[in-house]
């Protein structure tokens, strides 16, 4: 055995781009500096990094050769969907490859009798529901970017969205795929039956955050869509009154489908935003929605509005018909890119803590706020506790990244300290992975290396992100994502 | 075989592990083929680690050692009224909460919001170094590291030796009421079930019985929404409902899976709807019995005698015969997940 280490291995990139000019025509091989520009960075706006190329492939073929000549050549690929992850999951690695899978955007088979959809990776989250309305059915997880991400990367990343509670995340509607691992192998994971026998291939696929390999074949479940929805905004004077309303929600025994707040400060950029009225001088908004056959909403309606009005709001106002119910929505779903109105930089945040320790883990982020002089707008998913503090900072102020940072990272301790997760829905990516070691001890992480080394042995499969290895990319100072400021995207 | 190892502390159950170069762990031995192998393994028994050891109603979450029965776990629950929406099985002769998720076995509720890959939220286990490992959280939503807790749902003891699980648990509904709606064959049977499923009714659970004559659907929800839902289901497909009673009866003997044959096969497999009539077909030429739950997703068989195959990939819980029929062929990821998790083999393989 030799008492050297090997040599680092040192990537031959011009023999690289002559291999994928062979795979590829050149207009789905991007490698000029300012065709890179775009795919620098994601949702998470702060970091960016130029790739070698970005490879655009139209099959699942395609894909495959990229994975492997990847392997072959040691060299690391990042796969890429709609670019909003705000974990910076989708991030590029210096040297590789961003794998763009936009065009494998086919919906392959839908079977309304098993209430299955099979899509490629760049679907869009809302084309699968737009595909099934007619049956009746439709795909229940609804990240806040749905309109826009793919399910390619809600499967990498288990995105979730406003009815985590009841329905789970994209995990739990995620029966079946097929998938190119980091080695080249194909594998077939669960199927389409809603059972499945042995260990659950599929849902430890689902959340690898790109590192084990990519999802080329997807096989969801559908449900009946609901019947009718019974959707209460109330406002009250405090978000501690808020609080207190979702636990005696809780407690009654009924399951709203979602239970969302949102503060002062995101109402008022949502009203910016989306000219969204809310009930004036109130601390915090709920929204609260019940759904189902008609006959169950109505006789749990009276239940909800009783609960409401014992909760001391300022105003309550159920939702008349669709558009009232639609636009309660809208103005909850554009929050995150409203706050843009009021700073021209912000990070997302994505703890969770015990339900129950909701109000006191908002007074511990006021008061962290206040003290570093940083403001910071909440929104969050009330029924399961996951929060999403927005800090506000001017990226063109000396430091300011850096302190919003440390804000960020203040409270991702908090939420671990109070029996929670540095993330819900977002991922750790390459935002929190310094903070991975908050939850986990030193034998749990080797686990979890363990785990990415089976899938992934030579680490090419986007490295530098779940785990504190790799190359950081350089943080950038700049505002929105181009397609943000544009409207077309928003993030939660 | 030795008597088995009994852990009554999570150190002590680590311990167990690294005492022996082969062990597997095992519950109340319900599912008594899951962990019949060769007799060079060394058992260890979690019935000593019992116990809810944290429980809150306000989070819809517990935490409970591994070896405790899902009686306890039902009681419990109850008393805040919530509940396991999945439904496990076996819980009257004691099966334990561990060996529920290694076996993978979600009973009828599992249709409404889905089975133990859905609730389960964290898991602390000793992997086959003798680790104690905590993976997963305990709160109702996390997307911390890679899914672990999910993968072991089905994983039969054979990645790892489960110490603590937490489940996110719902409340219980207000009311529920159970329809029989007799039907022809396994092909009219097939279609109710998947008329049905897509429907408004929010149906909570939605089985083709042992005696394959009917369907029993389960409606759950305010009682008097569900009176009118039934009649609507009822002028679509004949039937009855069932008294309180009668329902409580037929589903407690489909949990406790009394309709099976005692000493045959008792086989578990993954189906979904078309394939029903073909299975059914063959289970009855080997006039054995089938329990299909989920609208025709999931399958229990229960023969006389053993058979060599069914067509399609079945996991035995019970019975003379090998663990699998027509197991599938295993990708060599799963080897390496294997030695990720156990590295020394200590652990069985998957496939004995």
């Amino acid at each position: 055995m030799s008492l050297l280490a090997a040599p680092p291995h040192v990537p031959d990139f011009a023999r690289v781009l002559r291999r994928l000019a062979a795979l590829l025509p050149p207009d789905r091989l991007l490698a000029g500096p300012a065709q890179l520009a775009a795919y620098e960075s994601d949702g998470l706006t702060a970091f960016r990094t130029v790739p070698l190329a970005v490879v655009v492939p139209e099959t699942q073929a395609e894909v495959i050769a990229l994975v492997r000549l990847c392997a072959e050549e040691k060299i690391p690929f990042v796969a890429r969907g709609s670019g909003t992850s705000l974990s910076g999951g989708s991030t590029p690695v210096a040297g590789g490859l961003v794998i763009a899978l936009n065009r494998l955007n086919r919906i392959l088979r839908v079977n309304p009798a098993q209430r299955l959809a099979v899509v490629e990776p760049g679907v869009i989250n809302t084309a699968v529901t737009l595909a099934v309305a007619s049956y009746g059915l439709h795909y229940a997880p609804d990240p806040s970017s749905q309109s826009i991400c793919t399910i390619g990367g809600n499967v990498a990343f288990n995105s979730g969205g406003a009815h985590c509670l009841k329905y789970g995340m994209t995990s739990n509607h995620v029966l079946g795929l097929k998938a190119v691992l980091a080695t080249g192998e194909i594998v077939e994971f669960g199927g389409a039956s809603r059972e499945q026998l042995g260990p659950d291939w599929c849902g430890l696929f689902v959340g690898n955050e790109g590192l084990f390999g990519i999802a080329l074949e997807i096989t969801l479940q559908l449900l009946p869509r609901a019947e009718v929805f019974h959707t209460v905004l109330a406002g009250y004077r405090t978000l501690e009154q808020a609080g207190d309303a979702v636990s005696a929600i809780i407690a009654s025994g009924l399951l709203p489908g979602a239970i969302e707040i949102m503060d002062a400060l995101a109402l008022e950029a949502a009203s910016a935003a989306v000219h969204a009225e809310y009930p004036p001088d109130c601390e915090a908004v709920l929204i609260v929605e019940l759904e189902g056959p008609r006959e169950v909403v109505a006789a749990q309606r009276p239940q909800l509005d009783a609960l409401i009005a014992a909760s001391g709001p300022v105003e309550a106002r159920p939702a008349r018909d669709a558009a009232e119910r639609a636009a309660i929505w809208k103005g909850r779903k554009s929050a995150f890119s409203a706050v843009g109105r009021l700073s021209p930089d912000f990070i997302v945040q994505d703890g969770v803590v015990p339900r129950r320790r909701l109000g006191e883990a908002l007074r511990r982020i006021a008061e962290m706020s206040r003290a570093a002089g940083i403001r910071c707008a909440n929104v969050f998913h009330a029924g399961d506790g996951n929060l999403h503090p927005l800090i506000l900072y001017n990226g063109t102020e000396p430091g300011a990244l850096e302190r919003a940072e440390i804000l960020a990272g203040k409270i991702l301790h908090m939420c671990v300290e109070m029996g929670g997760s540095i993330t819900g829905e977002h991922g750790v990516g390459l935002e929190k992975r310094d903070y991975l070691a908050t939850m986990f001890n030193a034998d749990e992480l080797d686990c979890l290396h363990r785990l990415r080394a089976a899938f992934d042995p030579l680490g090419i499969a986007n490295p530098g992100k779940m785990f504190p290895d790799g190359t950081a990319p350089a943080l950038a100072q700049h505002g929105l994502h181009p397609l943000e400021k544009a409207g077309l995207i928003s993030r939660e | 075989m030795n008597a088995p190892l009994q852990p009554t502390t999570l150190a002590e159950l680590a311990d167990a592990v690294r005492s022996a170069p082969r062990v597997l762990a095992i519950g109340a031995r319900t599912k008594p083929r899951l962990s019949a192998v060769a007799s060079d393994v060394t058992l260890i028994s979690t019935l000593g680690l019992s116990g809810i050891t944290e429980y809150q109603p306000d989070e819809f979450t517990f935490t409970a050692l591994a070896g405790t029965p899902l009686r306890e776990i039902a009681v419990t629950l109850a008393a805040r009224g919530q509940y396991l929406p999945f439904d496990p099985f076996l819980v009257a002769v004691g099966a334990t909460l561990g060996g529920t998720l290694a076996a993978g076995l979600s009973g009828p509720g599992r249709f409404r919001f889905g089975g133990l890959r859905d609730f389960i939220l964290g898991v602390r286990f000793v992997d086959g170094t003798g680790r104690l490992l905590r993976l997963g959280g305990k709160v109702v939503k996390n997307a911390a590291g890679f899914d672990i807790p999910k993968f072991f749902v089905g994983s039969l003891g054979r990645f790892g030796v489960f110490g603590e699980l937490t489940f996110k648990v719902f409340p219980r509904p207000a009311a529920t009421l159970t329809l029989r709606l007799p039907v022809a064959d396994a092909t009219a049977a097939t279609a109710l079930l998947t008329t049905a499923a897509s429907a408004r009714w929010e149906i909570d659970a939605l089985d083709l019985l042992p005696s394959a004559d009917a369907v029993a659907l389960r409606l759950a929800g305010p009682a008097s929404a569900l009176q009118i839902l039934a009649a609507e289901i009822l002028a679509r497909f004949p039937g009855e409902v069932l008294s309180a009673p009668a329902a409580d009866a037929l589903w407690s003997d489909l949990r406790e899976l009394r309709w099976t044959h005692p000493d045959g096969p008792l086989l578990k497999i993954a189906i979904t709807p078309s394939q029903l009539p073909s299975l059914a077909a063959r289970v009855h030429a080997l006039s054995g019995r089938l329990h299909v739950s989920a609208a025709g997703n999931a399958a229990l068989v229960s023969l006389p005698a053993p058979t060599a195959s069914l067509g399609l990939p079945a996991l035995m819980l019970r019975g003379p015969g090998p663990l699998w029929l027509d197991a599938p062929a295993a990708p060599a990821v799963v080897a390496a997940v294997k030695t990720a998790l156990d590295p020394q083999n200590r652990f069985p393989s998957l496939a004995a």
